[in-house]
């Protein structure tokens, strides 16, 4: 049976690719974040090939799709803090591309071994973070796991944030100070457990293990500097009346902003290349953070922000997992027009969802669906009577899970092309989304439902315009 | 596709629920013999009743089945209840006040590792809240050996006592987390801890070593350790004053018992005395004082203890006393369609007769058969192979009560 190899994109691709470039691998497309996710390598032509999110590999490796593979120590943990008992093993520290993971808290740090209310942490790692807070006796906490940015939640949306930098020097830089080390991580070979038991992967692993760089990374390198104890203090007091909106990075970045100049709305420090979160607006009684379109009703709905412009899919996606949620579309903005749909193989001999329906009645192997969108995933799946499936949560570049190592995706789509290019297919269209503007349902005061109002105003008029 | 039963998770059957009803019969009667009342919590608690300080261990937490309601957004978990008493001890702080003798059955969950070990597993429990007593500690343990006597099983006791591993610990100077870690791990069960630890403080040793290798009864030797404690650590007056009090009154009620100050039992919130029940070498259940339980709660200042058992563990040693015969069961037959009616008045009246009576379903073939038929005779009645008939029902329950 051919040999399965999950490598990583992004952070730590090119250190991966220089290290399996030693190792003479010999490998046609890995050097750079293209579309292309199966490398052949030419060493090894019989290994099947994938590249992942670095997030999805332990998973992927746990699940058994892959026999190896590579990825942070970080995502590893993530998983087996929850899972001990799951399938991945870690062979071997790749000795490049490590870092640290920090709880962090604001510089006026709340105490945490308070009676009453919650210690809310915000973490890229929600597991971890409920390790941590249970290892500490946190009597009362909720983890707020979030897409990213978690450094941007203290003091205001979080007591905590739990995140990885290369030095706890890096925290300052964002207004942070170290609580607690939890981890020093470095990028590990692992490997599914039966794999390792069963297969024949000592040929591929020699090559690696030879790659490996002499030099020992020296503990020494990195010297952090003193936990800083915690102290009391009341929590983060914010005029009642102001108006919090969050503002998206990424994708929808720039058409914010076109947005707001249409509607004649000043914003400096928005995108901010040095990491800043908090750009000003000039608008009175109006305060902005920058965080992933992805957590915004979640942020919301927990009274943290009172506006934010997000998607309808994530609105969707967050009623789906909570359906008597506060959070409410405010206004269409109707902008970045996608539409969310189910696609499968080509070869797959179904054209709808009834057609699914009735060839999962003869299947024996749960169903995978593979989405970014795991809530309206699971719902989508519900509903359509799907029998035995699983959704698997990924975190982008979806499209190459089909057919191996997923049987559906639920995806976004502009135009089609890449669905096509990748030999899928669409069988069902769930809706349209277009960028929206969301509130709560709660009440807010008099001044705040001014503030609110007039905002709203400004962006109906730049969005009819 | 053949649907498969949950990992961890178990159907009980017919005859595993003829015991387990057994066993609990047993235990509801004792306890309701000794006063206690019964009630029952829900299934689902918020995570944090379980997470606020001194209440489960670590180790206890890392097994909780949690998971986000449909409201859940604010990001708080619930939880499958992982044990019994902070429930009960948080209605009785919601509901309740004075003395209560309570008593409870409840199905725990817990993620064992190994599927092959039960992930639910069903407990009894009885708790003592508003007394504070050695009398009180003495009445669970005694109660408990009543109901495992009358299951016939032979139980050992092992005795240990929370306030004193705390004053040991904090006689070693440890800093706040490993205190922590250290008393965890000494209630998770690592016997060992407590040893290796003292070990390294050799002004310690000498009065700790022998109290951590103490085997078999021995109150006795620990009054005359007391002198000798109490010199070298101040602070262990009082739980070891309260200790051997309690030991005092079970020495006269005559209970035999081992001290093991190492011991563990997973349950953070115990402040006093805590018990383990063993049976052939395995745990069965165990209990403590938990005084400070109640007030973490904003319950008041409520001092309280309790024992739970082991239902899985108890129904697989217990022997069933065979006192009532099996019940015999009567076959109903419904000789033609006219007869319905007939029949199920018949099967009506053999009930509050107290019969078990059985409606033929399937044409099986037991020891007592009574067909009812639309005409005359209306029964007719037949005993393993002989028959005879009967004009009425009365006639009927007449020959079977001979």
């Amino acid at each position: 049976m051919a040999i399965k190899i999950a490598l990583p994109k992004g952070r730590l691709l090119r250190k991966t690719a220089a290290m399996l470039q030693r190792a003479e691998w010999g490998l046609d497309d890995y050097q750079s974040s293209t579309s292309y996710y199966r490398p052949k390598s030419s060493k090894f032509p019989e290994a099947l090939i994938r590249v992942f999110n670095e997030k999805d590999i332990p998973i992927q490796i746990a699940m058994g799709n892959y026999d190896l593979g590579i990825c942070g120590e970080d995502w590893i943990e993530e998983l087996l803090v929850k899972y001990p008992s799951s399938g991945v093993i870690k062979i071997k520290d790749l000795l490049y591309g490590g870092g640290a993971l920090y709880v962090a808290a604001a510089s006026t740090a709340p105490n945490l071994r308070q009676n009453g209310s919650a210690v809310r942490i915000a973490s890229e790692y929600p597991n971890l973070a409920e390790s941590y807070a249970l290892k500490n006796h946190l009597s009362r906490f909720s983890v707020f796991p979030v897409w990213g940015a978690a450094e941007a939640y203290p003091p205001e949306n979080a007591e905590l944030a739990l995140l990885s930098a290369d030095h706890a020097s890096e925290l300052k830089a964002s207004g942070m100070q170290m609580v607690k080390k939890m981890l020093d991580y470095g990028t590990y070979l692992i490997a599914n457990r039966q794999s390792w038991e069963n297969k024949n992967l000592e040929k591929i692993v020699t090559t690696i293990f030879e790659a490996i760089p002499e030099i020992s990374k020296s503990p020494g390198e990195k010297k952090d500097i003193e936990p800083t104890p915690v102290k009391s203090s009341p929590a983060v007091a914010i005029d009642k009346n102001t108006v919090r909106l969050a503002l998206p990075d990424g994708h929808q970045q720039q058409q914010t902003v076109d947005l707001l100049n249409k509607a004649g709305i000043k914003i400096e420090g928005y995108p901010g290349q040095d990491g800043n979160r908090r750009p000003v607006i000039a608008l009175d009684g109006i305060t902005v953070k920058v965080i992933r379109p992805q957590d915004m009703p979640l942020q919301v709905a927990n009274g943290n922000f009172d506006l934010a412009i997000t998607g309808r899919d994530w609105l969707a996606d967050h009623l789906a997992q909570f359906p008597s949620s506060p959070v409410k579309e405010i206004l269409n903005l109707k902008l970045r027009k996608v539409r969310l749909v189910a696609v499968v193989h080509q070869d797959l001999p179904v054209e709808d969802t009834s057609g699914l329906s009735k060839l999962l009645s003869r299947r024996e192997l749960p169903f995978r669906v593979a989405s970014e969108y795991v809530n309206i995933a699971d719902k989508y799946a519900r509903e359509n009577h799907l029998g035995h499936y699983r959704v698997i949560p990924t975190w982008g570049a979806t499209e190459a899970f089909l057919p191996e190592d997923a049987d559906m995706l639920i995806e976004n789509t502009e135009t089609g092309r890449t669905i096509t290019r990748h030999s899928l297919k669409i069988i069902d269209t769930l809706f349209e989304s277009t960028a929206c503007l969301i509130g709560s349902t709660t009440e807010a005061g008099e001044t705040k439902k001014e503030r609110v109002d007039d905002l709203v105003n400004k962006l109906r008029v730049a969005v009819e315009a | 596709m053949k649907i498969q039963r949950c990992k961890g998770m178990r159907d009980l059957s017919p005859a595993d629920m003829k015991v387990f009803r057994y066993v609990q019969g047993v235990y509801r009667d004792s306890f309701i013999k000794w006063g206690y009342r019964e009630v029952m919590t829900p299934t689902i608690e918020y995570l944090h009743l379980f997470t606020s300080a001194g209440t489960l261990t670590p180790g206890m937490l890392g097994k909780v089945y949690s998971f986000l309601d449909w409201d859940g957004w604010s990001g708080e978990r619930i939880v499958l209840r992982p044990e019994g008493t902070i429930p009960v001890a948080r209605m009785y702080s919601d509901k309740m006040h004075g003395l209560a003798r309570l008593y409870y059955t409840a199905n725990v969950f817990r993620f064992e590792q190994n599927e092959n070990d039960n992930r639910e597993v069903w407990q009894c429990g009885a708790e003592i809240i508003g007394a504070g007593s050695a009398i009180a500690d003495a009445e669970l343990i005694v109660l408990s050996l009543d109901i495992l006597k009358n299951l016939g099983i032979n139980t050992e006791i092992r005795l240990s006592h929370a306030g004193l591993i705390n004053a040991l610990l904090t006689k070693l100077g440890l800093s706040q987390e490993e205190h922590h870690k250290t008393y965890d791990k000494i209630l998770d069960g690592d016997t060992g801890a407590l040893a290796d630890i003292s070990k390294q403080s050799p002004e310690l040793g000498d009065t700790l070593l022998p109290l951590l290798n103490l085997k078999g009864q021995s109150t006795a030797f620990l009054k005359n350790q007391q002198a000798l404690l109490c010199h070298n650590i101040p602070d262990i007056k009082k739980p070891l004053d309260d200790f051997i009090k309690t030991l005092a009154v079970l020495d006269e009620l005559g209970v035999k018992y081992q001290i093991n100050i190492a011991s563990g039992a997973g349950f953070e919130y115990y402040t006093g005395v805590i018990f383990q029940l063993y049976a052939n070498k395995q745990k069965i259940g165990g209990g403590g004082r938990y005084d400070a339980l109640i007030k973490s709660m904003g319950g008041g200042d409520t001092p309280a203890s309790g024992f739970a058992l082991y239902l899985d563990r108890l129904m697989k040693m217990v022997k069933m006393r065979d006192s009532t015969p099996e019940e015999k069961i009567i076959l109903v037959k419904v000789s033609s369609a006219d007869a319905v009616k007939e029949a199920f008045k018949a099967a009506d009246a053999l009930r509050q007769a107290g019969f078990i009576a059985e409606i033929d379903l399937d044409g099986q073939k037991p020891e007592l058969v009574l067909e009812v038929k639309s005409g005359t005779p209306a029964f007719v009645f037949t005993i393993n192979g002989k028959s005879q008939q009967a004009k009425t029902i009365a006639d009927v329950i007449k020959v079977l009560e001979g």
